[in-house]
């Protein structure tokens, strides 16, 4: 073992592990959670650590994800920390509160383990359960290792208690959830100076008698959301500037909204979230020594999308090929709905390639992406989306 | 006729918006004049969310949280323990709904929030159907009853939430009628004298739902306590049953006879009914003297 890794508490933790450790960490008031596979884990170490003293937290265990969430809302809503977590079917169900939970502006932090939504059933790495979700309002972020979510974990109850808005972050089943790596815990005093405690100026509660969510009028309503585009919009500073304040405290990097690799003079950029950036990294560093200029955007904060960053960015490049590990039926990949969506307007634009990659969790290795970055850098913009077999 | 022992403490504002004649807003204030200042409801969408108004207003005197129509004992659950996790173990925490976020779609986070024990108080206004939609069956409509989703009555008999409940063992579970205020302001008492889940169903008849006069509602619901339709009792632990004998008890026709909604009945209709409230009062009589 080298020196960094002995002066440090490195553990070795599944990505789930990480997760339930990073909320400890942040000692959540109420933590309603229900199981899902593979989610389990992190339900599983929450209530190993408070049945053991170290976490002290009401566990709630309701019948369903839709309660889970119900009870989250509410408890955020009286002023109290709120951690919870699902996956897939359970995030699903909870779709109805999601938007709830967002409109009451609560500060709940849930995180989503991405898997594949039945029919048929699976149980394996795809985004389209939380790319579903990408209109209610939740900040997401996207994971792509253990220490990513242990730290963005920490992050999003900063994030989301400055603006009282709730906070999914999502990391790739069993890829990343089921992963063992070492994975440095930061000390319970480094997470306590970051984390402010969670005082909202209106809450539940008698003594202050204030009421949430009474039927409104039209213009109230529509006041309403004007309010909440008005926080959206601050929510991308409100990102890096938390990542960068938990980086100087740490001595970690890249908890942007957006990570560049080896994007400084790339003619190709591949573009993804989540476990695949792992893989496209390995598959840049190869491309790069058989000469190809490519590179990774890493899109860490897909809601509130940072188009101008994202703009910026991406207007430099000639090529840009996105992964897509999710298949919104009728358009294709969600990412690359977007990222078109984004290039809009340009002078000049680059091309575009949407590639369905890994959807249902099927392997997509360093070596294929290397092979699709030869075939699509010049290939000419197709409007359909490519299946990758 | 007893005398009704209440003092209002102002704690339910006029200028609600309960029709003219509703007896959900006398049990409002009966439960608002005991719970007191130290309380925090959480109300699911229904007869119950309009009275208590909307915004910038409000009827009633202490923080009102309007969930989903599914989820009212699930949110009564997480203001508690989020309330306990701060210190504030002292405020009651109220759920409010009607028969169809209890009886239907809450059923599944009220049976949740049950088996858990949650410290909460979960009342039920039930007016035996969607009313506030306009008047649809629930599972709490009663046997032939006409509603706009069984205008030919209904065919099935109302779900008995009470056995449900006790099913579940809560520390109390009890019925209350505002025709007798004082026994609903005793069960009050009680139900927050005590750690747990309690559960309080409420009769409300319904002025359109039912199709009773507007100056009827509190006679109404007097005929369905005098008939035993709707008999008043108390489970504690989901064992221990208590409930008044019945001297004389009056037929059911002239409860019925008062709502539209029966009007269609046959007189073999008259009788089933009259069977099954008479069973379903001896069933709880026995298991009042087994107590």
């Amino acid at each position: 073992m080298n020196t960094a890794f002995r002066n440090q508490n490195f553990q070795l933790l599944s990505g789930n592990h990480a997760v339930a450790i990073g909320a400890k960490l942040a000692n959540p008031d109420v933590s309603p959670v229900y199981p899902i596979t593979p989610q389990t884990p992190i339900l599983e170490k929450m209530i190993e650590l408070q049945s053991q003293g170290e976490l002290e937290t009401e566990i709630i265990t309701p019948e369903s994800e839709h309660s889970a969430l119900a009870a989250s809302i509410s408890a955020s809503l009286t002023g109290a920390r709120v951690f919870t977590a699902t996956s897939s079917q359970g995030l699903l169900l909870m779709h109805e509160l999601l938007h709830y939970a967002v409109g009451a502006r609560s500060s709940i932090v849930m995180f989503n383990v991405n898997r594949t939504v039945a029919s048929p059933w699976g149980f394996w790495p795809d985004q389209l359960d939380s790319l579903a979700q990408r209109d209610t309002g939740w900040i997401q972020l996207y994971s792509e290792t253990p220490q990513e979510s242990l730290d963005t974990v920490i992050q999003a109850f900063a994030i989301a208690e400055s603006a009282r808005l709730p906070v999914m972050i999502n990391h790739d089943a069993f890829y990343v959830s089921h992963a063992v790596e070492p994975v440095e815990v930061p000390d319970q005093s480094v997470v306590d100076d970051f984390l402010s405690p969670f005082q909202p100026p209106i809450k539940l509660d008698p003594e202050i008698g204030r009421s949430f969510g009474a039927p409104i009028a039209q213009q109230t309503w529509n006041e309403s959301r004007r309010d909440l585009a008005e926080v959206m919009s601050g929510i991308g500073e409100l990102v890096t500037s938390t990542g960068r304040q938990w980086d100087e405290m740490t001595g970690r990097r890249n908890h942007g909204m957006l990570e560049s690799y080896r994007l400084e003079d790339a003619e190709v950029v591949i573009a993804t979230m989540g476990s695949m950036c792992g893989t496209v990294r390995d598959a840049v560093d190869s491309l790069r020594n058989q000469g190809v200029a490519a590179g990774l955007l890493k899109v860490r904060l897909f809601r509130p999308l940072p188009a101008a960053a994202l703009r910026e960015i991406l207007a430099e490049m000639q090529c840009v090929i996105v992964l897509d590990r999710n298949y919104s039926a009728g358009t294709g990949g969600i990412l690359h709905q977007e990222l078109k969506g984004v290039l809009y307007g340009l002078d000049s634009t680059p091309k575009i390639h949407g590639l369905l990659a890994g959807v249902g969790g099927t392997s997509v290795s360093s070596e294929k992406i290397q092979q699709l970055v030869t075939s699509y850098k010049d290939a000419a913009f197709s409007l359909e989306p490519v299946w990758v077999e | 006729m007893e005398q009704i022992n209440y003092t209002d403490q102002g704690r339910f504002c006029s200028g609600h918006v309960a029709c003219g004649g509703c007896a959900e807003a006398v049990a409002l204030r009966v439960i608002l004049n005991i719970v007191g200042p130290n309380a925090v409801a959480v109300v699911a969408p229904s007869c119950t969310a309009v009275i208590c108004g909307a915004w910038p207003g409000s009827s009633v005197k202490i923080p009102v949280f309007h969930t989903t129509l599914e989820s009212c004992a699930a949110s009564a659950s997480g203001v508690k323990r989020a309330l306990v996790k701060q210190g504030k173990d002292d405020t009651l925490v109220l759920g409010l709904a009607g028969d169809g976020g209890t009886y239907d779609i809450g059923l599944q986070a009220l049976s949740s929030a049950a088996e858990r024990n949650e410290d909460i108080l979960y009342i039920c206004f039930d007016n035996e159907g969607y009313m506030n939609t306009g008047g649809q069956k629930s599972s709490s409509t009663p046997l032939n009853a006409a509603t706009g989703s069984t205008p030919t009555g209904k065919a099935t008999r109302k779900k008995n939430i009470i056995d449900i409940l006790a099913a579940h063992r809560i520390p109390y579970i009890a019925t209350a009628s505002p025709s007798d205020i004082n026994d609903m302001a005793a069960k009050l008492k009680k139900a927050i004298s005590l750690r747990g889940t309690k559960f309080l169903s409420i009769l409300i008849p319904c002025l359109p739902g039912w199709g009773i006069a507007d100056d009827s509602a509190v006679k109404v619901a007097r005929l369905a306590v005098d008939s035993g339709a709707f008999p008043l009792f108390e489970i504690e632990d989901g064992v221990r049953v208590s409930m008044k004998p019945r001297d004389n008890p009056l037929p059911v026709a002239p409860y019925l006879k008062l709502q539209k909604r029966y009007l269609h009945l046959t007189d073999a209709d008259l009788e089933e009914i009259q069977a099954n409230v008479d069973s379903d009062w001896q069933r709880i009589q026995q298991r009042a003297d087994q107590s």
